[in-house]
């Protein structure tokens, strides 16, 4: 069915995970990610699958786990608050080399904060989605279609790099209706999962999934070796979409909801002549440093734009080397920047010129 | 006839069976230390094993095999 | 001669790191013994808890999964809701399941979940070097109880089996000792009990295992058992809080 249909951004990522092969979900209830959820309810029973309504989103992550280690496809999904929870599920995921999908429709933080978008768990996801020497990958997407794609494609890096995969939405693109096209998708793994949990059936020697290891060296080791890993992804893997950079002078890094925003107050910009670029991560982790960085050629400032008071914007420096100046703009507390305050914003960096 | 087969570097010297054994013919040999640093225990009267394997049951480390 | 007792097959050859006379290993026993007669040990998932059985992971035979503190329960219930013809177990102690994972017991055992749990209770945190758990005995001297645990601060034991007998999703639940032959013999027909209720689908099945810690207890092997004896039983009664099996079987 890749005919386009108009679809809410959250029932869109259940069925794109559901199309992805995902036939497990363990959910709680949370503003503003529910109708993922809900819609799992509605469908799963009906296609053999598992939808689950924990009684915490921490018993929800350790119920991924549980799936994960037995070889299946599984997923969650909360908002900031909820996200919090499961970091420590998240943790021993990334220690245990399990793939999963774990979507966070991110609300305005921190505390019980609102349910307004927000862009505050950046991070939380690309920093320390729990505790210790790990990464998730990170996935931005900024319409309905890309929560499609991004789906299925993070059910598939995270098979092929045996490691958590978040998607970091927001309440604004979660709870928008859009035209989507969501295809077959891939309808399953298929990547082997000897090292499952699944019963040795008297064939092989029992498999242990564990992050445990009280030797130090031991554990060093096996992070290490992680790190390698990560090192390939930061290699193959980052993903971003530039837009009139080729020639831009001000460059604006945002992505998701607020990358929606930047990208009409550029092409304002550039009617009043102008020369503004946009560049919107897609991966967050790994971070686009390379596509930022060539960006920096003959970029003479940039700015970062994020519903938020301001965390990408080191990412954005330590990529160019603070070889230029980076200014921020960002609305934060559920509020969504307008074009015309972005606009605002590229015109100072500009004024310098005019 | 029944025997008891205590492995003895596997034994802690906890002496659970020592009180098991109905026959009271067990007791942790005092002039020998396992590989462990342990006294293990040890079958003092072999003769009057009936087998029951009541020594085996309350070992906590599988230590002991009994025939009959 | 043959042999009429032995090591069962679903233990491993890895020597454990229990103390000396710390009943965990009976237990262990006794759930590898069950695996072995029900020839189940191909199709089983066990979850390690945390806390000093956390590396049963190294000692049973079958696939197993270390979970974080608590949450075992959760964790084979994704793999349950997976892999439904397998058989799942936990194998938690007092803090694991009566502290932090008591959301996870309780709703596990409130879903039915199709699950076998082992709930070792020896009123103490062991790994962690003796403090009070949730299931210490009132006046009960730990680590963090030096003066006796005093109920007007630091509350009340829990009675698990009495507390999830009181959830229609819970199929069979029970406590047993493993204090004496005759009661680790009985434990053992608990276990395997709860074990065939998993397999017959009747639900959430847990065995309550009243179980000694000499070495934070500060008593001998020999005297723990007395001492559980003495203080543990008398507050933590042994027998079936619930067997659905048997209701369904009028």
């Amino acid at each position: 069915m890749s005919e386009r249909v108009l679809m809410k951004g959250n029932e869109a990522l259940a069925e794109a995970a559901i199309r992805a092969g995902c036939r497990h979900f363990f959910g709680y209830p949370i503003t503003p990610q529910t109708e993922l959820a809900a819609y799992m309810s509605k469908v799963m029973p009906k296609i053999g699958g598992t939808y689950l309504q924990a009684e915490s989103e921490i018993a929800a992550v350790n119920m991924v786990l549980g799936a994960a280690s037995a070889g299946v496809r599984a997923m969650t999904s909360s908002s900031s608050p909820g996200i919090s929870l499961k970091t420590e599920g998240i943790s021993y995921m990334a220690g245990s080399d399990l793939p999963a999908v774990i979507i966070n429709v991110q609300r305005g933080g921190p505390g019980l904060g609102g349910i307004q978008p927000s862009q505050a768990d950046y991070w939380q996801a690309t920093k320390a989605p729990g505790h210790g020497d790990l990464h998730v990958l990170v996935f931005a997407p900024s319409s309905v279609q890309e929560m499609v794609d991004l789906v299925g494609h993070a059910f598939d890096k995270a098979d092929e790099y045996r490691m958590p995969a978040m998607i970091l939405a927001d309440g604004m693109l979660g709870q928008m209706m859009e035209p989507v096209a969501i295809g077959e998708g891939s309808g399953g793994s298929n990547v082997e999962k000897p090292w499952a949990a699944n019963g040795h059936k008297g064939g092989r020697k029992h498999n242990i999934v564990n992050s445990l290891y009280l030797q130090a060296a031991d554990l060093e080791r096996l992070v290490k070796e992680r790190f390698e890993r990560y090192a390939v992804i930061e290699e193959k893997e980052a993903m971003s979409e530039s837009y009139m950079t080729e020639d831009a002078e001000y460059i604006v890094v945002a992505y998701g909801a607020s990358a929606r925003v930047a990208k009409a107050a550029v092409r304002e910009a550039r009617s009043q002549g102008i020369k503004a670029g946009l560049i919107r991560p897609i991966t967050l982790w790994p971070f686009p440093k390379k596509a930022i960085k060539d960006a920096a050629e003959n970029a003479k400032a940039f700015l970062c734009v994020e519903m938020s008071m301001g965390q990408m914007i080191d990412d954005v420096k330590l990529a160019i080397e603070c070889s230029r100046p980076v200014e921020f703009f960002g609305r934060t507390g559920g509020i969504i920047p307008t074009p015309a305050e972005v606009l605002e914003n590229i015109k100072k960096l500009a004024g310098g010129d005019k | 006839m029944a025997k008891v087969i205590i492995d003895e570097n596997t034994c802690k010297g906890c002496e659970l069976c020592t009180t098991a054994c109905p026959k009271h013919i067990i007791s942790l040999a005092k002039d020998n230390i396992n590989l462990k640093g342990y006294h293990p225990a040890s079958v003092t009267d072999p003769d009057k094993c009936i087998g029951c394997a009541a020594c085996a049951i309350m070992c906590p480390d599988c230590a002991i095999t009994v025939e009959r | 001669m043959a042999i009429v007792f032995q090591k069962p097959k679903a233990l491993t050859d890895v020597p454990t790191h229990y103390c000396p006379g710390c009943t965990h290993g009976i237990i262990h026993r006794l759930v590898a013994e069950c695996l072995d007669e029900l020839g189940i040990e191909g199709k089983t998932v066990g979850v390690a808890p945390v806390g000093c059985a956390v590396m049963a992971y190294n000692y049973f035979g079958c696939d197993m999964i270390q979970a974080p503190h608590g949450r075992a329960p959760a964790i084979a219930t994704g793999v349950k809701r997976s892999l439904p013809d397998n058989v799942v177990f936990t194998y938690q102690g007092d803090g694991d399941l009566a502290a932090i994972g008591t959301a996870e017991t309780v709703h596990s055992a409130t879903r039915g979940e199709n699950i076998t749990v082992i709930f070792v209770n020896n009123a103490i945190y062991g790994m962690t070097g003796g403090q009070m758990a949730p299931t210490s005995l009132p006046n009960q001297v730990t680590q963090t109880t030096p003066y006796g645990r005093d109920v007007k601060t630091a509350g009340y034991p829990v009675r698990v089996c009495e507390m999830l007998s009181t959830l229609d999703g819970t199929a069979y639940a029970e406590r047993v000792s493993v204090d004496c032959v005759k009661n680790v013999m009985k434990a053992k027909k608990a276990i395997k009990k709860a074990f065939e209720t998993q397999i017959a689908g009747k639900g959430f099945s847990i065995v309550e295992v009243v179980s000694a810690c000499p070495t934070n207890w500060g008593l001998s092997p020999v005297e723990a058992l007395d001492w559980l004896r003495a203080n543990m039983l008398p507050y933590y009664p042994l027998g079936v809080y619930k067997d659905k099996t048997e209701e369904e079987a009028e």
